[in-house]
């Protein structure tokens, strides 16, 4: 099975669910990985991206309340929190030279559209040369359920505003099965690919994350991947794809951590299944520094970046730091054999040796 | 399955693939280990003493003896920690300390004999660094002093203190630590007498990987002629607080690299520890793919990894879930690698 799977990827056919299914079955790690490092370099060669670059929550407060999310707090509730427009100019004066800040918040429900237009015009006029990757596909939907604009409205006085791109969060499992049971208020999967795809054709580009290792089957792993390279094929516009490990502490849902076994084979099929995709990211906050350097081994070419202050992860017993310096992702990445090139938001060059 | 010489090893580390690497040395657990089990064992460190004469450039947990933080464990509270292992299910106590100036072998005899009249539990203790020291100092053999603890109830002897057996490597690190060749005679004698041990490698400071490969050479061949080696446990320099903090350390990839190579050359050692006290558990998780069978100790207690600045809280259930999800049986053994309770 696996021969002819490997024969498929060599030959650049495409993979079937069925063998994706098949693959997330094989105990053959090794073969599985190697096939994937094998798509990556050919995508990238020895190339490992990261960037220098800042994370910020605005609020902690949602309306949502997804049972897997230690982050969220009520409005009102201990530990609730809200950043004002002159704290996150404030955060990002840090001065480390970030060229991307990435910025996702809870569901406020107070805030109104224009508070958002607000932070991105004052993000850009005190810093014009840092690109702003902002809002969810879910924060997306809510600003245009508060402001009363279509999602193409919404997302092009956003953009006028300041939004060059758009994280991929949000995903979670697109089956509705199990997205009921996860996070029964959040958007459903069909429509967080409705507002992916209508970022896409206002030409912001945008990443795409699964999260996994809760309740989910491989089924449902395929299904959700599948379903984003049927995106992918109509717009083109996802840059990166991001598996997100599930953290079990402090959640509703509780249980274990996923194995690294699982995380490692993981980043491999998504390499191998999303052949439209440029690039796969080992998002090293969720996955550890350790796994993050190996998964560059098994089809990942990005580790992200810096990062300087992680809230969401570390509500639920993420075992990282909060930030890296530039210094520890060029280490890890040379170690691993691969060749450190810092990019910008976009993937271009920065610095490369 | 063919012997690899010392030139073939050297060719493997620097230069093969390292997903390559890890297959061969996971063939090779699958051979040696075809149950598919992982092993752990549920004990505690208990160091009786930071105090040390030895102050070796990679260690944080070493005081001199007139330091505010020196300190020596009186015999009531070493019980107190005992009672804890057993209430926990714990059948072994490693006890370690530091190379204590004013402690001689009545302390060590007597400390023995007063574990082992209230507690049937394995005592793992005193790393060859302390053995060769008493010997010393009361001008006995090692022999001799092996078996006078031996005598008062030491049970195994645990693998510390090899750091890397090329003293080339140990001027720069320890230079008043004992040399390769005396640590390897501790182990030698020990298993003449019958006695048990583990042994260790740290890497990831300033060795070349020749020096690796010479530490491994040492192992096998005396494991050749002893076969007293239970099991080999690799693991990394941990810089934080120590005088070369400056070093970053070994990497995910170097300890992979390493504990592959180490299960590949070490075909007469039948177990390979994973050490989630230096590498987490998700990279130890890695390690049972990469030549580890045995998930070392629950560490109800761990002070030297600590004192450099790492720590992963971690249960015994953490330990069983984390070997069945990686897609192993988990099992308890005890220091023998008996298997005492599957889970």
């Amino acid at each position: 099975m696996l021969n002819s799977i490997s024969d498929k990827v060599i030959s650049g056919e495409r993979l079937t669910k069925e063998d994706a299914v098949a693959l997330f079955e094989s105990g053959d790690l090794f073969a599985v990985g190697r096939l994937a490092n094998n798509i990556s370099e050919k995508k990238n060669g020895k190339n490992a991206y990261f960037i220098v670059n800042r994370h910020i929550n605005p609020t902690n407060i949602c309306i949502n309340r997804c049972k897997f999310c230690a982050f969220s707090r009520s409005k009102g509730e201990a530990g609730a929190y809200e950043l004002t427009i002159e704290e996150i100019i404030e955060k990002l004066k840090d001065g480390h030279g970030f060229s991307e800040v990435h910025i996702v918040g809870g569901l406020h429900p107070d805030w109104p559209f224009q508070y958002y237009l607000d932070m991105l015009r004052s993000i850009k006029k005190e810093f014009p040369f840092i690109v702003i990757k902002a809002f969810t596909a879910v924060e997306i939907d809510y600003m245009s359920r508060i402001s009363g604009l279509g999602i193409g409205d919404t997302l092009s006085e956003l953009k006028k505003s300041g939004l060059d791109l758009m994280p991929g969060g949000g995903a979670e499992i697109f089956a509705e099965g199990i997205r009921n049971k996860l996070c029964p208020e959040k958007i459903s999967g069909d429509r967080w690919l409705e507002v992916m795809e209508a970022a896409h054709n206002a030409s912001i580009k945008t990443n795409a994350t699964m999260l996994y290792g809760h309740l989910e089957s491989i089924e449902d792993r395929v299904d959700h991947l599948f379903r984003l390279r049927d995106l992918q094929d109509r717009t083109g516009g996802f840059q990166a794809f991001i598996p997100l490990s599930y953290h079990p502490k402090n959640t509703e849902i509780g249980g274990f951590y996923s194995s690294a076994i699982d995380d490692l084979k993981t980043i491999a099929i998504s390499r191998l299944v999303l052949d439209n995709f440029n690039h796969i990211k080992a998002y090293w906050i969720m996955l550890g520094e350790k796994v993050s350097q190996v998964a560059l081994l098994f089809g990942a070419d990005d580790i992200d970046g810096t990062i300087i202050e992680e809230k969401i992860t570390h509500s639920a017993g993420a075992m990282t730091e909060e930030g890296m310096t530039r210094e520890d992702l060029i280490h890890l990445i040379k170690r691993a054999g691969k060749t450190p090139v810092q990019r910008d938001a976009f993937y271009n060059t920065i610095w490369k040796e | 399955m063919e012997r690899i010489d010392r030139d073939t090893a050297l060719k493997f580390f620097k230069d093969s693939d390292l997903l390559d690497l890890g297959e061969h040395a996971d063939n090779i657990r699958k051979k040696l280990h075809s149950d598919g089990i992982v092993t752990f064992i549920v004990d505690r460190n208990i160091n009786y003493t930071n105090v040390c004469v030895n102050k070796c450039k990679f260690c944080a947990f070493y005081r001199d003896e007139d330091s505010p933080d020196a300190y020596l464990l009186d015999k009531d509270e070493i019980f107190k920690k005992i009672d804890e292992t057993i209430a926990l299910g714990g059948t072994q106590i490693l006890l370690q300390g530091g190379i204590h100036p004013d402690l001689g072998i009545d302390y060590y005899t007597g400390l023995l004999k007063s574990i082992k009249n209230r507690y049937s539990i394995n005592v793992h203790g005193f790393s060859p660094p302390e053995i060769y020291y008493l010997a010393d100092r009361h001008h006995l053999t090692i022999k001799e002093t092996l078996v006078m603890l031996r005598h008062a109830g030491l049970d195994s002897i645990p693998g510390g203190g090899a750091e890397i057996l090329s003293d080339r490597v140990r001027e720069i690190l320890s230079p008043k630590k004992i040399k390769s060749s005396q640590w390897l005679r501790v182990m030698e004698e020990a298993h003449k007498i019958g006695m048990r041990t583990t042994a260790t490698m740290m890497f990831g400071s300033v060795e070349e990987p020749e020096d690796i490969i010479e530490h491994l050479e040492a192992i096998r061949n005396l494991q050749d002629r002893t076969g007293g080696f239970t099991a080999f446990i690799p693991w990394s320099f941990q810089p934080g607080n120590t005088e070369l903090s400056q070093i970053g350390g070994a990497t995910a990839v170097d300890y992979l690299r390493v504990l592959a190579l180490s299960r590949i050359y070490l075909d007469n050692v039948k177990s390979i520890q994973a050490s989630w006290v230096t590498q987490g558990l998700k990279l130890a998780q890695v390690a049972l793919r990469f030549g580890a069978d045995d998930f070392g100790s629950t560490m109800i207690e761990e002070n030297v990894v600590r004192a450099a600045g790492v720590s992963y809280l971690v249960s015994k259930e953490d330990i069983i879930e984390a070997i069945k999800s990686a897609g192993f049986k988990a099992a308890q053994r005890d220091t023998y690698y008996n298997i005492l309770k599957e889970f």
